[in-house]
């Protein structure tokens, strides 16, 4: 139960140049076709096991949400097939189709009903539902007063008011708060736990990478990159930067495992990453809380009115912990001369949690990579943290309390 | 056969559709279902008594106060329904199009929905006309079973029509504005308000063309005259009820999935 296999699925919408030519179309079927075929996704397969999580990235227009519907069979494929095994719940956009005139309890149950819930069921799970989505009186007001975060705790609550084998989620819980946001990818998060199945299409990095075992970037209506979230979104992140002539190079780093995403127009490029501590020895194995300083050596390769060096640290998930640049700091470089080298060294104290950490470095024009992306450099330089010197203590921050205790 | 099964599937939807539909025309409004026996009740006294007893309308050949009321109802009502069906048939892909875009479900179901829920209409106000006929001592005893063979047969006549036109509404919108202005034709030109017998020897043999005159003409019969229909005289109905109904699965088999695409 839950599996998803999806076989060079394919959409294409027929594009007439003008009505009556569907018209004649339909009158003379001997005539030939009058219409061209628009793809919009191209060759899709994959296949998604019992309990796993995948996430779907990609630009608007990548055909996230046509390959979202053509698996869930509101729209029919043009070629390839779907198969899927288990009881499917889906929340495509807002509000699944809720009805504006009718009430969020009418939409509850019509929406129940669509999902194959018989009324008893429902009504005996309305109490849920009502608690889940908390919008209080509002469930018997008709669904057009509603907010879209409204409509989206209600979509989300009679969605998953049964664990389903198969969830399917578009970007729609972005529209919720951020309090509702935790609390459905905490709902998501126990259904995984469960056995539930996964497809989730979404913005949001920090999203992918802590729910999915796997990500799939669309681009253009292909499948451009499957793999493991972190080096799918790195490879997103060249990608938003893809309308200058670049090259995206993704190579295996041997000890690791883990992939590298090399992207840019290469106008300047980063030699070499070191990090160093008070002796300035360079270093892999950091203690927590200890001074040390990141050295980068950047080599201009061509004229360039502008350079900025960004870095960010990344904890072992892929999510940023603390990343800045020298536009930020008021520190940019400008008319920079080909063929010069300069010496970057940051200073910072390792406030950090233990763990492995990564190194990403770009490279650019102004604070964004998206203007001039000269290069881009995931996992730059990796290194561990280990508490030597520190009481022991959790998470990815070195925090360091004071308590104070009295008897009252 | 899994069309059937599908709809068996989905009984609750439909049965709670039909509900809905009937519970949100009354929203906002002070007495609520009332209004569902309320305005079928005005239709049948605007007919009856203003026609009876003000204007005083007989009916060549019948001698009883309400003979022409009893006609213009037995037409009129049962023509609303054939209206009503084909009507809502033919937006039903349109009104229903956020659900068909976000929603996997089987869409047979939405004609089911406008059928059962136009039969209920009808069952209200044809209810209250029955009642009438028996306060004013004009039922027509069993030969009024005879309308149900005939109900049934103008229902499946609106059905495939309504079918054929609805999906070719999604593609050609212009359907939909010229049916409008074809119903109004085709209710005048059916012997509905006046007896066929009025219009002119030339005209009459050309009412055979007109797949509606048939049904009408038996429902007069049984309500009016108390007499069973001519059964003989529906058979090219029936035939197109079943040509229609075949060519609007198969219409609707074929592009239910670019419809999907055309919302």
């Amino acid at each position: 139960m839950g599996t998803i296999v999806v076989s060079n699925l394919g959409k294409a919408y027929k594009q007439y140049p003008s009505r009556w030519s569907r018209l004649l179309e339909w009158m003379t079927p001997n005539n030939g076709k009058r219409h061209k075929l628009k793809w919009v996704l191209l060759d899709i397969s994959f296949t998604v096991d019992a309990g796993e999580a995948i996430g779907i990235i990609g630009i608007n227009g990548a055909g996230k949400s046509t390959l979202l519907k053509l698996i869930t069979g509101t729209t029919q494929a043009t070629t390839g097939s779907v198969h899927m095994t288990g009881r499917v719940a889906a929340i495509l956009e807002l509000g699944m189709g809720f009805h504006p005139d009718f009430t969020g309890r009418q939409n509850a149950f019509m929406s129940g009903q669509l999902l194959g819930i018989t009324s008893q069921e429902i009504a005996r799970l309305m109490p849920d539902i009502e608690a889940f989505a908390e919008i209080g009186d509002y469930i018997d007001q008709p669904v057009r007063v509603y907010s879209s975060g409204m409509q989206i705790r209600l979509a989300f609550s009679v969605a998953t008011a049964i664990r389903p084998d198969i969830l399917i989620v578009d970007e729609a819980l972005s529209v919720g708060d951020v309090y509702f946001q935790h609390k459905s990818f905490e709902r998501i998060r126990e259904f995984r736990k469960l056995g539930t199945t996964l497809l989730i299409v979404s913005h949001d990095k920090q999203a992918i990478q802590s729910i999915c075992d796997r990500a799939i970037l669309l681009n253009a209506g292909y499948l451009a990159m499957e793999g493991e979230p972190e080096a799918v979104m790195d490879y997103y992140n060249g990608l938003l930067a893809d309308h200058q002539s670049q090259i995206i190079t993704q190579q295996t780093i041997q000890s690791s495992g883990r992939i590298q995403t090399v992207s840019g127009t290469g106008e300047a490029t980063v030699s070499s990453v070191k990090l160093l501590n008070e002796k300035s020895q360079p270093i892999q194995v950091v203690d927590v809380g200890e001074p040390v300083r990141l050295q980068v050596l950047v080599q201009v390769n061509k004229d360039i009115p502008r350079l900025v060096l960004g870095y960010g640290l990344k904890d072992r998930l892929g999510q940023t912990i603390y990343g800045t640049n020298t536009d930020l700091r008021q520190q940019a470089l400008n008319d920079v001369l080909a063929k010069q080298v300069y010496r970057y060294e940051i200073h910072f104290s390792a406030n950090l949690g233990p763990g492995t950490y990564s190194v990403v470095i770009a490279l650019s024009s102004t604070s964004t990579h998206i203007e001039n992306n000269y290069e881009w450099r995931d996992l730059a330089f990796t290194f561990s943290v280990v508490n030597l010197s520190k009481p022991t203590f959790v998470g990815s921050a070195w925090l360091e309390p004071s308590i104070t205790i009295e008897q009252v | 056969m899994s069309m059937i099964g599908a709809i068996w599937a989905y009984r609750d939807f439909i049965r709670g559709s039909v509900q809905r539909e009937f519970q949100i025309k009354n929203r906002n409004s002070l007495l609520g279902a009332a209004w569902n026996i309320i305005n079928p009740l005005a239709m049948i006294l605007v007919y009856t008594v203003i026609f009876a007893q003000v204007m005083h309308a007989k009916l060549q050949g019948v001698d009883s106060t309400f003979a022409y009321s009893i006609y213009l109802c037995a037409g009129v009502l049962t023509w609303g329904l054939f209206a009503e069906m084909v009507g809502r048939s033919l937006t039903m892909f349109l009104d229903n199009a956020n659900l068909l875009k976000k929603i996997s479900f089987p869409r047979i179901i939405l004609p089911i929905i406008v059928v059962a829920n136009a039969a209920l209409n009808f069952a209200i106000v044809f209810g209250l006309f029955l009642a009438f006929l028996v306060a004013s001592g004009n039922f027509p005893g069993w030969v009024v079973l005879a309308v149900l063979p005939v109900l049934a047969l103008q229902m499946a006549f609106a059905m495939g029509l309504g079918m054929v036109l609805g999906v070719l509404n999604v593609f050609f919108r212009d359907i939909g504005q010229f049916f409008g202005i074809f119903l109004q034709f085709w209710f005048w030109l059916t012997p509905i308000v006046y007896p066929a017998s009025i219009l002119p020897q030339a005209i009459q043999p050309f009412l055979v063309i007109n797949p509606m005159a048939s049904v009408m003409t038996a429902y007069q019969s049984i309500l009016v005259n108390h007499q069973w229909p001519n059964w003989f005289n529906m058979y090219p109905t029936a035939l197109l009820a079943v040509g229609l109904c075949l060519l609007g699965l198969r219409l609707f088999k074929k592009n239910a999935s670019e419809m999907v695409d055309e919302l």
